[in-house]
């Protein structure tokens, strides 16, 4: 059974799944834990009119950055979207959507949309822009706002180890939105550097289980960018 | 005489307390961690998903896999852990982190905080400040006293759209340190020769005595 969810590239794994107007959850931050061989499918398909649900949009010509070149994004959901100029454009030119929810809630809103839950209260965004339009509700004498959970057609996510039945392990900073994503998506492709058998892995080391994961596949990589190298002084 | 920005984060860093856990925004309030005060032991909590975050890498210790919130390479340290941002900002949001020190654009004398856009210009967006400010027991800003064209920060409103709401307790700017009380803005420590006068002729804010 297991084994089913094992494809041997992006095209492959990406089969039967894209289309028009997707809801896209992404993991990573910034660059780092980005799904870029899924991103790279998803760009050559030139799917289009997609909802991309993610911390932030890549950079300039690299992972979600790239969909934004091509336009095939037509709303995002994110915390931050600064160090990207594209996007700077056409938001400005209103070319595109732009939902900002704060990181805190971001990831909560879909670790809750995986989770079952539809909506929770919290104090981040009271008495702020984020909570217009949003139900307030005082509880034990402290103002709350409900925001709703975020669920998604697709999980696109990056993980550093993942054997035959989806069991994940990330690596180090690079886990960041990768769990939260991968639960809250209809479908779940995930893309590992390392694809290892049944029993590779230790049980007490997954970070993710298999269960929230349907599609596998080891991508390519070269070397991994980062966005700031610093170094000491 | 004003404080450098190198003495702001020194007076900031004798908040950090032993035992603390802490978050450090982005500019400014990153640089605070090399003033701790010596046999003070903190642990620096990274939002994305890091607690516990170390100095910047020498050249051959650089790993994509390993940033912090502001996105640049750094290091992990012996007691080092990693999770997910969900639960990163439970920490967060649930009360377990000590103390955040973030920047702003305007502070009010009723602890109102801006600090995430300003209409018109671009907008970067909030990032884990809303969360910080809302979920942290104590929250410190570090801010040039006044704007580049001489306007004051430190409001008896805020102008620009707000981060967080009563949500600030400290105050650290070039001319003092303030503590935000409910009757308005105290004086805690003035910066050398920096005389009350100069204070209230460059703070909006109500200084109380």
């Amino acid at each position: 059974m297991s084994s089913k969810k094992v494809y041997q590239n992006a095209h492959e794994a990406m089969q039967g799944i894209l289309r028009d107007g997707l809801i896209i959850l992404s993991g990573g931050f910034g660059i780092c834990g980005i799904a870029e061989n899924i991103t790279e499918e998803i760009k050559n398909s030139k799917v289009k009119d997609l909802t991309v649900v993610s911390n932030n949009c890549g950079i300039d010509g690299y992972g979600l950055g790239t969909l934004l070149q091509t336009r095939q994004i037509k709303k995002m959901i994110s915390s931050y979207v600064g160090e990207n100029k594209t996007f700077e454009e056409q938001y400005l030119n209103g070319d595109l959507e732009l939902e900002f929810s704060p990181q805190g809630t971001l990831a909560e809103r879909c670790r809750a949309g995986g989770a079952g839950i539809p909506a929770f209260y919290t104090k981040t965004g009271v008495g702020t822009v984020i909570a217009e339009g949003k139900e307030t509700k005082v509880i034990d004498g402290v103002e709350y706002l409900m925001e709703k959970a975020i669920k998604g057609d697709l999980s696109i996510i990056k993980a550093w180890k993942g054997d035959h039945s989806g069991n994940l392990i990330f690596r180090k900073a690079a886990r960041n939105f990768n769990p939260p994503m991968a639960k809250a998506g209809n479908i779940c492709v995930v893309e590992v550097e390392h694809l290892v058998e049944i029993g590779d892995l230790d049980p007490d080391h997954i970070h993710l289980p298999g269960i929230y994961v349907d599609r596998i596949f080891e991508g390519t990589y070269t070397e991994k960018k980062i966005e700031f190298v610093t170094l000491t002084e | 005489m004003p404080w450098t920005r190198e003495e702001m984060c020194s007076i900031a860093a004798m908040e950090l307390k032993d035992g603390y856990y802490c978050n450090l925004g982005i500019g400014m309030p990153t640089k605070v961690a090399n003033y701790i005060p010596e046999g003070v032991n903190v642990t620096l909590q990274s939002e994305n998903g890091m607690l516990g975050m170390g100095p910047f890498p020498k050249k051959n210790q650089v790993d994509a896999d390993i940033i912090n919130a502001g996105k640049q390479t750094i290091t992990e340290l012996p007691e080092t852990s990693y999770f997910d941002s969900s639960d990163s900002f439970a920490m967060i949001r649930g009360g377990h982190i000590d103390l955040s020190i973030l920047g702003a654009l305007q502070v009010s004398e009723e602890g109102d905080l801006a600090n995430w856009m300003i209409p018109g210009k671009m907008v970067k967006g909030m990032g884990g400040a809303m969360d910080l400010v809302a979920g942290v027991k104590k929250v410190l800003i570090l801010m040039e006293h006044n704007a580049k064209d001489g306007q004051p920060k430190l409001l008896k409103k805020c102008t620009l759209p707000l981060t967080g709401k009563s949500v600030v307790n400290t105050v650290i700017t070039d001319l003092g340190k303030f503590d935000i009380l409910p009757n308005g803005v105290k004086i805690n420590q003035a910066a050398p020769n920096v005389g009350i006068d100069e204070i209230r002729s460059r703070t909006e804010a109500t200084i109380i005595d």
